[in-house]
C-alpha cells in the first residue's frame, strides 16, 4: 500500500481544508476512514462560485492531474469508496474533457452543479450532498456531520480542489506549506499565486507587485462574504479563503459595492431560513436608499450571525459590517 | 435506545438519544415558541423562533432541530434570545400581509400572541409581498401568497399526499411557493396545506365572506345536516377540549340560526354502509378485484386523476351526506308535502373537498342537487360566534326526526377505519344472518397510515387495507397494479386520521388532537345500544317504503366516476 500512512502525513503537515472553513484535513480523513459503513463517498468540491475567487479555476487549468491524484489517494485510503467530482458548469465546459481523460476508469463520476437552485449555496458541502441526491441544493442540519452521515446516508469526505491538490503533494513529500492566492480588483498584476500560507497579506501584495500606490481597502476571503481590511491591518496572514481584492478608497462607489454583494447573496442563498431570506432583503432596501439605519442594521446583523441556518447567512454580515465601520463611517 | 442527561434552564432532564430539545422541553412544561414546526412534518428549522443557546457552542440554535446529546446545557430564554426572536418575528411579519380579521387562525394566531409577548412592532418593515396574488383551487381552497412565510409545510404535506401540487420557483432572487403549472398534477382539495400552514395563507372558498349566504333565502325550507366528525371537534372553537362530545349542543346551536330542520349525516352513513356492504360482497363473489371506498371525495379525485385505471374499482355508493341530501329532497320532502325545489340542504362538513363534491353534475336527481351548500366546521363555528351563540353554554337538544338518529356505526365514519368497520359489521350479518358477537373490530382501528386485516365468516374471506393519506394509498394501489387480488377491500380517507383531521376542521390539527377526536367518536359508538346500520329503524323503514327496487336505490344511492384532466386553472 503506497498510501498507508497518508493520514499521519496529512496530520503532520498541518494541512487545513482550503474551501474556507479551515478544518484539519487529516482529522476529516481519519473520521471517514474509521466510520463503520459498507459504503463511503468522496466528493471533490469544484463549485467555486464567489465573485473574484478563481484559484480552483487556476488549479484545474494547470494541475488537474494532481487533483485527480489526490482523489485517487482518498479512494485507496478509504475502503469501499467511490467519488463524485462536483463542478460548476463553466469549469466543466473548460476542463470537462481533460478531467474525463484523467479519470479514465477510476470510480469518479463528474456531477455538474445545477444552476436552477441557490447558485452560491450550491457550493456548501451539505448542499452538494443534497444536490447529488437529486434534491434542492439546500444545507442540511449538522450534526450529523457528513463524515458520519453524508451522501445517501453514508460517511462522506468532502474536500476542495486545492485540498486534493495538496494531498497529492504531501504524498509525494513535496508540500512546502504553500497555498493559492487569488489577487484581483484594482491591481496591476491580477492572478493566482502559489505562496507560503503564513505570508502576510501585505507581503503577498508586495511580492506579486500588487501593493497599491493609492489609498485603498482590501476585501479578504471572497468577493461577497470577505471582510474589509485597511492597509495598516494587512500585517496578518489569511486564515480562511485566500482571495484578496483591492479597491480604491477614493473612487469606489461604496453603496454600489454593497449592492453587488447583497444581490449576489440574495440570488445565491437558498431562502429557507428567515434571517438570510428576509434580513438580506432589508439590508438591500437600506442600500437602495443609500441610507443606513444603525439600530435596524444591528438587529439584522445579530439574527444573521447568530440565528442563520448555515454558514452563508452567518458569514454574510462580515463585508457590510467592516465596510461600514472602517470605510463608510 | 441510549439514555442521555441534559439540562434545560438548569433543570436536569433524562432523554433518549435522538429526542429533540423541543420535544423534551414540551414534556417538561418548558415553553419554547414555534411557528413553522408541525409534528406531522420534518422539522425544517426555517422560522428561527424556537431559538436556544447551548453552552460551549457558538451562536443560537433551534430547539426543533437540536437533538439531545450527553451533557448538553441548554438555555431557552435570555435577553439575546429574546432580541433575536423579536427581530426574526418582525421579519416574518414583513413578508406576511396581515389580514387578521379574516384568517383561519383568528384568535389562535401564534404570531400575534408572540408579538404581544415580545412587544414588537409588527409593521416595523413594509410588506414585501403586498402585491402577491391569490390562487383559487377549484371550488375548495384559496391560497393567498401575500400571507405565505415560505415555511414550505404545504409543499411537504402535499408531497406526502402523493399530489405534489406545489413547486418552488425563483422569482426576483427569491424562491417562492407556487401552485404547479404542470398539467399532469392537480389539487385533490383535501385542504392539508391549509391544516399545516402556520399563518393562514390558505383558507377554504367562502371561509368568511360567504358564511351567512346559505341561510339568507327565507323563502326556502332550510335543512342542515352535520357530519359525523364534527361532533367531537367543533367544541375546540369554543374553548372546549378536543374530543369533547357536543352532538346535541351542536344541534341546538344550528337550530338557533333559524333553520327548519337539523339532521345527522351519520344517518346517511348508515345507508352508505348498507350499499357498500352489498357492493363489497358482490365484488368478492364475482372475484373482480378490489373494492375501493368512495366516501372521501379527495380520494375519489385522486384515483380519477392519477390512477384512472382503478376507476372501475371504486364503489359506486354515494357518500353519506349526498345520500341523506337526496333522501331529504325525496322521501322526507314528499312526506312533509314540500316541493323539493323549495328545500335547501346545507351540509356542515369537516372537509374542504366536499365543496367540490357537491358540484359534481352526475349527482343531480330530478334536476336538483342533493346538497346545495357545504360549510366547514370552522365556518359554522365562525357564524355561531358572529351570532353570539355559545356552544359551551347552550342547552342540548336532540336532532330532528326522522333523519336524526344514527347507529354507532354511522358515527365512526369520521375516523380512519370507521367505514370499513361499519360495512363489515353489516356484511357479516348479510352473509351469516347473525350479528357479530363483538362488534368492536379493533384490527381496523388506530391512527397508522396503513392497517391490514383479514376478515373471515362462513366461507367468506376478505383481505382489507385501511389507509389514511393518499400518499399511503398510492403504496396500496401500486401493490394492486402488480397483484389485483392483493386486497378485496380498500378504505381510504385522504386526511390524517380520517375526517377528524380534515381540512375544514378547527386548527391546529396535531396527532394528539386527532387521537382525542377519534377516541371520542368510538366512545359515542360504544355507549349506543344501536350499533349496526342494518338495525337502524329509519334505515329499515326507508328501504321498505322507498328503496325497495334497484332502480330507485341506484338513483339515490349510487353514482359514477370519470377520468379527469386538470381542473384547477392558475
Amino acid at each position: 500500500m503506497p498510501y498507508q500512512d497518508i493520514i499521519s502525513k496529512l496530520k503532520k503537515s498541518g494541512l487545513k481544508g482550503r474551501s474556507g472553513s479551515g478544518f484539519p484535513t487529516g482529522l476529516k480523513w481519519e473520521s471517514v476512514k474509521n466510520a463503520k459503513a459498507k459504503k463511503k463517498y468522496i466528493i471533490c468540491n469544484a463549485a467555486e462560485g464567489e465573485p473574484e475567487v478563481f484559484k480552483d479555476d487556476f488549479i484545474l487549468k494547470n494541475y488537474p492531474e494532481k487533483v485527480i491524484e489526490g482523489i485517487k489517494i482518498a479512494l485507496k485510503t478509504i475502503d469501499h469508496s467511490s467519488a463524485y467530482f462536483y463542478i460548476n458548469k463553466n469549469y466543466f465546459k473548460k476542463y470537462g474533457v481533460k478531467l474525463k481523460k484523467l479519470i479514465g476508469k477510476l470510480p469518479i463520476e463528474i456531477f455538474q452543479k445545477k444552476t436552477e437552485f441557490g447558485a452560491y449555496i450550491g457550493g456548501e458541502e451539505t448542499s452538494i450532498i443534497e444536490s447529488i441526491e437529486g434534491k434542492r441544493a439546500e444545507p442540511r442540519k449538522k450534526p450529523p456531520h457528513p463524515t458520519q452521515v453524508g451522501l445517501f446516508n453514508y460517511p462522506t469526505l468532502v474536500n476542495n480542489v486545492e485540498t486534493f491538490y495538496y494531498v497529492s503533494k504531501i504524498a509525494e513529500g513535496k508540500y512546502e506549506n504553500t497555498r493559492f492566492y487569488s489577487v484581483s480588483g484594482e491591481v496591476k498584476n491580477k492572478g493566482v499565486f502559489e505562496l507560503p500560507e503564513d505570508l502576510t497579506v501585505k507581503k503577498v501584495l508586495e511580492q506579486t507587485g500588487n501593493w497599491p500606490s493609492f489609498d485603498f481597502f482590501a476585501q479578504i476571503g471572497g468577493g461577497a462574504e470577505g471582510e474589509i481590511f485597511l492597509p495598516q491591518e494587512l500585517d496578518t496572514s489569511i486564515q480562511y479563503l485566500a482571495s484578496i481584492i483591492i479597491f480604491n478608497k477614493e473612487t469606489t462607489d461604496l453603496y454600489g459595492l454593497m449592492g453587488k454583494w447583497v444581490d449576489f447573496l440574495m440570488k445565491g442563498n437558498c431562502d429557507k431560513c428567515v434571517p438570510c431570506r428576509e434580513g438580506l432583503y432589508r439590508i438591500r432596501e437600506m442600500i437602495d436608499k443609500n441610507k443606513i439605519e444603525k439600530e435596524t442594521l444591528d438587529d439584522l446583523f445579530l439574527v444573521l450571525e447568530e440565528t442563520s441556518f448555515c454558514p452563508l447567512g452567518r458569514g454574510s454580515t462580515a463585508p457590510f459590517k467592516s465596510l461600514i465601520n472602517k470605510v463608510l463611517k | 435506545m441510549k439514555i442521555v442527561r441534559i439540562t434545560i434552564n438548569g433543570k436536569e432532564i433524562k432523554a433518549q438519544e435522538g429526542q429533540t430539545v423541543l420535544e423534551l422541553a414540551g414534556k417538561n412544561n418548558i415553553e419554547i415558541p414555534t411557528l413553522c414546526f408541525h409534528p406531522d412534518l420534518e422539522s425544517k428549522a426555517g422560522c428561527r423562533l424556537c431559538l436556544i443557546e447551548i453552552k460551549g457552542k457558538k451562536g443560537m440554535h433551534t430547539a426543533c432541530s437540536t437533538k439531545a446529546e450527553q451533557g448538553m446545557e441548554i438555555i431557552t430564554d435570555s435577553p439575546k434570545i429574546q432580541k433575536a426572536r423579536k427581530t426574526n418575528l418582525e421579519l416574518i411579519f414583513s413578508q406576511h400581509r396581515e389580514e387578521c380579521d379574516d384568517c383561519v387562525w383568528y384568535e389562535k394566531c401564534r404570531m400575534l400572541r408572540m408579538a404581544r409577548e415580545y412587544g414588537l412592532k409588527i409593521t416595523r418593515f413594509s410588506d414585501r409581498k403586498k402585491n402577491f396574488p391569490c390562487h383559487q383551487f377549484g371550488p375548495s381552497i384559496v391560497f393567498d401568497t401575500s400571507k405565505c412565510i415560505d415555511c414550505r409545510n404545504c409543499v411537504e404535506v402535499c408531497q406526502k399526499q402523493g399530489v405534489k401540487f406545489f413547486d418552488i420557483e425563483e422569482k426576483d432572487s427569491f424562491f417562492e411557493v407556487f401552485p404547479t403549472k404542470d398539467k399532469r398534477r392537480d389539487c385533490i382539495y383535501c385542504g392539508q396545506c391549509l391544516a399545516h400552514c402556520p399563518v393562514g395563507a390558505f383558507e377554504s372558498v367562502g371561509e368568511y365572506e360567504d358564511i351567512e349566504k346559505p341561510f339568507e333565502d327565507k323563502s326556502k325550507v332550510i335543512v342542515v345536516q352535520f357530519a359525523p366528525a364534527i361532533r367531537t371537534s367543533i367544541g375546540e372553537e369554543f374553548g372546549m377540549k378536543p374530543g369533547e362530545v357536543v352532538t346535541d349542543k351542536l344541534v341546538a346551536a344550528i337550530r338557533k340560526l333559524g333553520v327548519d330542520k337539523v339532521f345527522d349525516v351519520s344517518v346517511g352513513a348508515d345507508f352508505t354502509t348498507m350499499e357498500e356492504a352489498k357492493e363489497l360482497m358482490e365484488k368478492i363473489k364475482k372475484g373482480k378485484g378490489a373494492c375501493l371506498s368512495s366516501c372521501c371525495p379527495s380520494w375519489v379525485k385522486f384515483v380519477e386523476f392519477y390512477y384512472p385505471e382503478f376507476i372501475h374499482c371504486i364503489a359506486t355508493t354515494r357518500s353519506p351526506h349526498i345520500i341523506l341530501g337526496a333522501l331529504i329532497k325525496t322521501y322526507w320532502a314528499k312526506n312533509e308535502k314540500i316541493d323539493p325545489k323549495n328545500v335547501k340542504v346545507i351540509s356542515i362538513m369537516p372537509c374542504t373537498s366536499k365543496k367540490y363534491e357537491v358540484e359534481r353534475d352526475e349527482l343531480i336527481i330530478e334536476g336538483s342537487k342533493p346538497v346545495d351548500y357545504v360549510m366547514t366546521t370552522r365556518e359554522l363555528a365562525r357564524l355561531l360566534k358572529k351570532r353570539n351563540i355559545d356552544l359551551k353554554t347552550i342547552k342540548p337538544e336532540p336532532a330532528d326526526h326522522p333523519l336524526g338518529i344514527p347507529s354507532g356505526a354511522g358515527v365512526i365514519y369520521g375516523v380512519t377505519g370507521g367505514v370499513a368497520e361499519s360495512a363489515l359489521r353489516t356484511a357479516y350479518y348479510m352473509i351469516t344472518g347473525k350479528n357479530l358477537k363483538n362488534v368492536n373490530l379493533k384490527s381496523v382501528r388506530g391512527m397508522e397510515g396503513i392497517k391490514k386485516a383479514e376478515i373471515k365468516a362462513k366461507g367468506f374471506k376478505a383481505r382489507m387495507a385501511v389507509v389514511t393519506g393518499t400518499g399511503n394509498a398510492e403504496i396500496i394501489l401500486k401493490e394492486l397494479q402488480k397483484n389485483p387480488k392483493a386486497y378485496d377491500a380498500v378504505e381510504v380517507m385522504a386526511c390524517p386520521g380520517g375526517c377528524i383531521g380534515g381540512g375544514g376542521q378547527p386548527l391546529p390539527s396535531t396527532p394528539e388532537i386527532r387521537r382525542q377526536r377519534a377516541e371520542a367518536l368510538y366512545q359515542i359508538d360504544a355507549k349506543k345500544k344501536l350499533r349496526l346500520a342494518h338495525e337502524n329503524p329509519i334505515v329499515k323503514k326507508i328501504y321498505k317504503e322507498l328503496l325497495n327496487n334497484k332502480k330507485i336505490t341506484h338513483k339515490i344511492c349510487h353514482t359514477k366516476y370519470f377520468k379527469k384532466s386538470r381542473e384547477v386553472k392558475i
